[in-house]
């Protein structure tokens, strides 16, 4: 066992990267939960987005332009989600389930010609001198635009939700639709763009991993990583802050366990396999001891004659 | 995707179903792990039964189902494949192997196919290739190109046909490189090209110049790409578009012909249940073509190896070879016989760390 071959600064560079993808579908889904809607589609629409962006970013050079389709892709898949249960009142998690099938097969069709295609090269932000800081810069400084718009986009909800009106309106609605519905607001339009949101999120987190974390795509490549990130929603107490925690927990602690496997530490593998999923769990769970409910209308339909 | 590629598929699509119609088609089913475009492990698969496919037109229909996770819910699989009429049905990972057995016995008019395990019964045969030869081959164009000494490799799951892997590997690359060590990540899962591409970067990151891959994507061939002076090698497929550098060559499962094989067999009626193992001689091997990024001897040396092994002259595991432990396992001369190999549970002497149990 040699602890010396694990670089510090590499390893946490590098679990930032990892949790990217599951910051933007978790952030994402928060939102579409907090209107009180339930949409386990997050797997269908990452995948959606890691192919649009993937083949937007082939096709034009440009991966900006590539995660700018992810989240059009993303969205209109979930679009098709909205329709389905704020139009036609079909139930949401059979919806959800259907919407992760479907994206899964659909990107698969799409991406045909794409396999073993190599994506333009999305360069980290030049910040100077900073990324010069000993420790600090490297870990801070050396990333991509994106990465900082996820965490951006963490606080930016964050303040939307707790501050501002339409943050108060958005609430309002999930957690009570027919009082929403009484003062005045348009519950089905609210939770449409709730949704749209999530899939713009879920595609960009989708297309972070075939455009920047792997990068390359191959058919279901996003691997369950959808599911986690909808679990985090849950355990994070539909809290922004603590989502963002635990998918730093989860992204760091699956590198470290493939960090202390290659540095030969003596745990059984089987522990070192399971033990980002626990610690996540454990961790949110306590610190979701405090009286943090669910939205009280999660899940369920809405229609304005009831 | 272009419009005539879809109206293709379409029709195709239309002509199996007017073509189920049919009743005295022999149904042959696939049950596979990963997605058919992996690239990898379940893509050669899918390739073989696109063989039969063509082998037999109009004679045989063929199914298949992807993405079907280890364990009881395959068991559900391959019972709907079942009740849906197939004849034959080939079970493609290793974890289906009770699941296998299991519906093999409530169906027993129906011949079950499983690859890479070992428990068979009347209507069970187990088929799998000596991926270990190509792996000997690997593991001598690794201890002879790598500048760092360090190899990385990443494991699926703890499982005979893994270690057998990473044995066969070790053993040739510390043969032409005495200081060469070996990483050794275990993913436990066959496909997450996300996962698989942390892995193969973590390695990287802890000095490896050489990363081995057991797992099905080619995710850390991309990883080895971007990090650049790091060469790998293809997994079950020949992984070409990864070539000249980082992919220096591959091993390739070749399964058409025993899938056409025993679909006839089916037909004929003379299916028996047996194991079959075939490697490099028979075909079901193939050493992806070595690239230019391989120095001209390494790659004659290579060459040279694979055609003893074609050959039988030579057998990648023959002693002397001792255990992890120190303890003597082969003799000088000796070659290990296919029982051991097949059950294999043990690391040979100079790999570091431990089996997961």
């Amino acid at each position: 066992m040699d602890l010396s071959v694990i670089n510090p600064v590499l390893f946490i560079a590098g679990f930032l990267v990892a949790a990217t993808p599951l910051i933007f579908a978790a952030i994402g889904e928060l939102v579409v939960e907090k209107a009180g809607v339930l949409n386990l589609g997050v797997e269908g629409m990452m995948i959606m987005g890691a192919i649009c962006g993937f083949a937007t970013a082939v096709e034009t050079g440009s991966p900006l332009l590539g995660f700018a389709m992810a989240a059009v892709g993303g969205a209109s898949l979930s679009l098709l989600f909205a329709f389905l249960t704020q139009i036609t009142l079909a139930n949401q998690v059979a919806s959800g389930l259907a919407l992760t099938l479907f994206g899964l097969g659909i990107s698969a069709l799409l991406g045909q010609s794409y396999v073993g295609v190599k994506p333009p090269r999305l360069g980290d932000i030049n910040f100077g001198p900073l990324a010069d800081i000993p420790v600090i810069g490297p870990i801070l400084f050396t990333h991509d635009i994106i990465l900082y718009l996820g965490i951006a986009l963490v606080a930016g909800v964050w303040a939307v939700l707790k501050y501002t009106r339409a943050g108060l309106i958005l609430r309002a609605v999930g957690e009570s639709h027919d009082a929403a519905h009484a003062l005045g607001f348009k519950v089905v339009r609210i939770r449409t763009l709730a949704i749209l949101f999530g899939g713009a999120c879920a595609g960009l987190g989708g297309a972070y991993i075939s455009l920047i974390r792997v990068p390359q795509w191959t058919e279901g490549m996003t691997a369950g990583i959808g599911w986690i990130a909808l679990a985090l929603v849950v355990f994070a107490s539909w809290k922004p802050w603590r989502a963002l925690l635990g998918a730093y927990l989860f992204g760091g602690i699956t590198q470290l366990q493939l960090n202390l496997q290659g540095a030969g530490v003596a745990i059984p593998v089987e522990y070192l396999a399971m033990s980002p999923y626990i610690i996540t769990i454990v961790v949110l769970v306590i610190l979701s001891a405090d009286k943090s409910a669910a939205p009280a209308s999660l899940g369920r339909t809405f229609h304005a004659s009831h | 995707m272009k419009l005539s590629a879809l109206l293709t598929s379409a029709a195709l699509a239309l002509g199996l179903a007017s073509g189920a119609l049919a009743q005295d088609k022999t149904k042959v089913g696939f049950v596979f792990v990963g997605p058919v475009g992996d690239g990898g492990w379940t893509y050669e698969h899918n390739q073989g039964r696109l063989a039969v496919e063509k082998e037999f037109g109009d004679a045989v229909e063929t199914v298949f189902v992807e993405n079907v996770a280890e364990g009881p819910d395959s068991e559900r699989v391959m019972t709907q494949m079942a009740l849906d009429g197939a004849d034959l049905i080939f079970t493609t990972s290793f974890g289906y192997m009770d699941p296998t057995i299991n519906i093999a016995g409530k169906f027993p008019k129906v011949k079950f196919e499983h690859a890479t395990g070992y428990k068979r019964a009347d209507n069970v045969s187990t088929y799998s290739a000596r991926f270990y030869e190509g792996r000997a081959i690997q593991g001598h164009i690794a201890g002879s190109m790598t500048e760092s000494n360090i190899v990385g490799y990443i494991g699926s799951y703890p499982i005979p046909e893994v270690i057998r892997g990473i044995n066969s590997a070790f053993i040739h690359a510390r043969k032409v490189n005495p200081d060469v060590e070996f990483k050794i990540v275990w993913a436990y899962t066959w496909f997450d090209p996300a996962k698989e591409a942390d892995a193969a970067k973590v390695l990287i990151e802890q000095g490896a110049d050489v990363i081995l891959q057991h797992t099905d994507s080619t995710a850390p061939q991309a990883a080895a790409q971007e990090a650049g002076n790091v060469i790998t090698f293809g997994q079950a497929s020949d992984m070409a578009q990864y070539a000249p550098k980082p992919r220096v060559s591959s091993i390739i499962d070749d399964w058409a012909p025993y899938y056409i094989a025993r679909t006839k067999a089916v037909m004929d009626g003379t299916w028996e249940s047996k194991d079959t193992w075939d490697g490099i001689g028979a075909g079901m091997v193939g050493i992806g073509e070595i690239s230019d990024a391989v120095p001209a001897d390494v790659k004659a040396e290579a060459l040279a190896m694979k055609d003893q092994i074609a050959s039988g002259d030579y057998h990648p595991f023959t002693g002397p070879i001792n255990k992890q432990d120190g303890s003597a396992w082969l003799a000088e001369g000796e070659t290990a016989d296919d029982g051991t190999l097949a059950g294999m549970s043990f690391y040979v002497e100079g790999i570091t760390g431990d089996i997961p149990q």
